[in-house]
């Protein structure tokens, strides 16, 4: 049985090769890219606006507010990031109701990817905050005991931002590909809706996830100001 | 029988209690978290948003230890390194 689409390779040169994940990746930024190109060609700051852009700011306002829910006040410098992470996962998700197409989500590669994009942006945005030893001072607290457990938690929680992603989209792909050969007729449409709300929640997750953390490695100077 | 039927009827029997353990277990989990965060939703209706934000992201947080479970399940089944 095929695991992920990792496994329907085209083409292959030395450690380079060409597979589906690949493909519909690029395929999915082209169009997201040229979506968005499109969309903001002709943006209105008065009145009239296009129904475009009003979609499209529901969207990037609905992202902001939740960035700022979870405590990063300046939301606008980290929307950039977290706002990409979920419209990708989410249009991931989306595209399964579209036939014949494999989530690039559904594969290990891509969300390890995506997590290891977490795992740098932590760091880089902690140090873009408060400095490379304010930001390597959030390792030792509360006491510096918590140094290796801190490190760990970093590593561990990476791999569950990688795997969880992959488990749940995986899962629903497979389970769909289970049912239709046994039951073709309905039940594969309602286990799709599952898929796409169990999509949306996990794409939901993964970005806000990435916001906590974010705001876990930038908060210490917000902290001790605010104490005094 | 050979070896590798044995280490297949282990993987199988093995799939099985991963699956069973992997599930019970985090259900009991959520469940607890989903009426504990009912109860709070009842007495604190205003701060709801808040509420059902941590809620899912805590639901997540358990639901990931039963697709653990899934994965490795998945794995022994479909592409158990022992197998090859």
């Amino acid at each position: 049985m095929n695991l992920s689409s990792d496994q329907t390779v085209w083409w292959r040169f030395g450690v380079i090769e060409l597979n589906l994940t690949i493909a519909t990746t690029w395929g999915m930024m082209i169009l997201m890219v040229a979506g968005a190109r499109l969309l903001t060609r002709h943006l209105e700051l008065k009145a009239p606006i296009s129904r475009w852009q009003a979609g499209l700011e529901i969207v990037v306002t609905a992202i902001c507010g939740q960035i700022k829910q979870v405590g990063l006040e300046q939301a606008r410098r980290y929307l950039a990031f977290l706002g990409t992470l979920f419209l990708f996962i989410a249009l991931s998700c989306l595209g399964t109701v579209v036939p014949g197409f494999k989530p690039p989500t559904g594969s290990l590669s891509t969300t390890t990817a995506l997590a290891l994009c977490v795992f740098l942006a932590v760091p880089a945005f902690g140090i873009r905050n408060d400095g490379l030893r304010g930001y390597l001072k959030t390792y030792t607290e509360p006491t510096p005991f918590m140094l290796p457990f801190n490190i760990i938690s970093e590593l561990s929680r990476t791999m569950a931002l990688a795997v969880r992603l992959f488990g749940n989209m995986m899962s629903g792909v497979m389970i769909i590909a289970i049912l239709v050969t046994i039951t073709p007729l309905l039940f594969p449409i309602l286990m799709t809706l599952l898929g796409l709300l169990t999509g949306m929640v996990q794409a939901y997750i993964f970005s806000i996830l990435a916001a906590v953390y974010i705001a876990a490695a930038t908060q210490t100077r917000l902290k001790d100001t605010s104490h005094g | 029988m050979d070896s590798s039927t044995w280490i297949a009827v282990a993987s199988i029997v093995t799939t099985g209690l991963t699956i069973a353990l992997g599930c019970m277990c985090p259900a009991l989990g959520e469940g607890r978290a989903v009426a504990v965060a009912l109860t709070s939703l009842a007495q604190q209706p205003d701060a709801s948003a808040t509420i059902t934000r941590t809620l899912f992201v805590g639901l997540a947080m358990i639901e990931t230890m039963a697709i653990y479970c899934l994965v490795i399940a998945l794995l022994l089944l479909f592409a158990n390194p022992l197998l090859k």
